[in-house]
Order: structure tokens, then sequence, then C-alpha cells
């Protein structure tokens, strides 16, 4: 069951995207930046959260789901450490994800070379 | 009168001309596209799922099981990309390739690869984040005012 609702909350969010792109003339970057700001909006609004309860990795692991941990844990950081906590809590629990995408960016970069296009 | 029917002739030259390209440019299948990414997005999720609840089985606590699944995901959308499939994978899907977290390690590998020969510090180290960057910049902006206007908010 949990794997079914990750799959139509994940498969929703990706066809949301994939209307935004056809519809109108955003490119992927457009659409990228709006769906991590709006996934933090949702959750300071108190929406997201449901809907991350409710879809696991399927709301977690697309864009919206970035946006979602970076309000988290910057609310959850003010109530801890005060005004600091706005400028350190979220980007503490993206740090994983973010220092990720950098190195694993980095080598595979490095690493590989690009296919020639057909 | 002549001048007239020049221009007349012109106009009508012109409709046609509009309507031509009008019926060239391709439409987007919007059903087609939809299912696509819903397909490979879905999978995409179900995967992360799969990787999460492995992690939680052996009694990682939840929040350190998220980011493990985060980094997992990640490193998959990079390696992938690298191997060339991930692209091969986004044709077809779309936005189902784009929004997960894999898809902006595709976006940070792809350009970073690209532009390889300006060197390591303004080709990989600087294109990487030519879509990244803005993420990051939005991400983190949006996150700093919300802690923000929480702070003051629940004064």
């Amino acid at each position: 069951m949990e794997y079914i609702k990750a799959f139509i909350v994940g498969g929703i969010i990706c066809v949301i995207g994939q209307l935004l792109m056809d519809s109108t003339k955003l490119t992927p970057a457009h659409v990228l930046v709006t769906f991590v700001t709006s996934g933090a909006i949702l959750t300071a609004l108190g929406i997201y959260e449901p809907i991350v309860k409710f879809g696991g990795t399927g709301a977690t692991i697309p864009l919206p789901g970035f946006g979602y941990s970076l309000a988290k844990g910057a609310i959850d950081s003010v109530k801890k450490a005060g005004l600091l906590g706005a400028f350190t809590g979220g980007i503490e629990s993206t740090a994983g994800g973010v220092a990720a995408a950098i190195v694993f960016g980095y080598l595979m970069a490095v690493i590989f070379n690009p296919k020639s296009k057909k | 009168m002549r001048k007239m029917e020049k221009q007349l002739h012109k106009i009508s030259k012109e409709q046609e001309y509009n309507e031509y390209v009008k019926k060239k440019v391709p439409k987007p299948n919007y059903l087609k596209n939809s299912i696509w990414a819903f397909f490979v997005g879905g999978m995409i999720c179900t995967i992360a799922q799969f990787i999460l609840n492995t992690f939680q089985d052996f009694g990682i606590s939840k929040t350190d099981s998220n980011t493990i699944t985060v980094i997992i995901m990640v490193f998959l959308g990079a390696f992938l990309t690298g191997l060339g499939i991930y692209d091969k994978i986004g044709k077809r899907a779309g936005a189902g390739s784009i929004v997960p977290i894999t898809g902006f390690a595709n976006s940070i590998v792809s350009p970073a690869m690209e532009f390889k020969r300006e060197g390591y510090v303004f080709g990989v180290g600087s294109k990487m984040f030519s879509l990244a960057g803005p993420v990051l910049v939005y991400g983190f902006g949006s996150s700093v005012a919300i802690g923000l206007l929480y702070f003051f908010l629940s004064k």
C-alpha cells in the first residue's frame, strides 16, 4: 500500500510539472525553481505535511519535497535556536542531499564523457 | 487601384504563411506526455520508498533514513546520467525524470560533463550549477525567509 501511495503521489506531482511545461513556455529550470519554492511555501502553510504523511517518498523525492525539508528545517530550528535557526535550519536539514549532489555530480562529470548525440 | 490589389495580395499571402506555420509547429501530445511523466515519476518514487523502508527495517531513524534515501537517489541519478541512460529515459518521460531529485542530479552532471574541455574550474566547477544554482538560490532563499517570518510571527 505504501508503494502504491508513493507511486500515485509522485506520479501526480510529475504530471503537474509536465502539464506546466507543455501548456506554458516554462523551461525545466523554471519548473524546478517554481516547484522548490512552492514546496517550501506549502510547507509553511501546513499544506504539504499531510501530503508527505500520505505519500511518503512520493512527496519527498520530487523537488517540492526539497522545499519541504528546507522549510521544515528552518521552522524546527527557529523553535529550538531562535533567530539563528532561520539561517541554519533549512540548510542543515538538506545538507546530505546537497553535498551528495555536488560530490557525486562532480565525480561523474570527471569520470564520464558525454555520449555523442545521434 | 493596382497598389491596393498588390497590398491585398500581400496580406493574404501573410495570412497563408501564418496558417502554414501554425500547422507545422508540433503540438504537444498532452495525454501521452502526462502518462509517461506519471509512470516514470511514480516508478522513481516507488524505488525510493523501497530504499527508505529497507533502511528503516534496519532500525535507522526516520530522518536519517530519509537523508540516506536522498543521497542514494542522487547517486543513481548522477551515475545513470554519466552512463548516458538517464537522458534516454528523459526523452520520453519529460517532467517524470526532471521533477524527482534524480533529475536535480542529472541537471548537475549533464552541463558539467558537456563543458569539461573548458577546464575543471570554469568548465566543470561552474557549469555544474547552471541549473542547480537557481534551484539552490530560490530554495535556500525561501527557507531563510520562512524561518524569519516564523520567528517574528510566533513572537
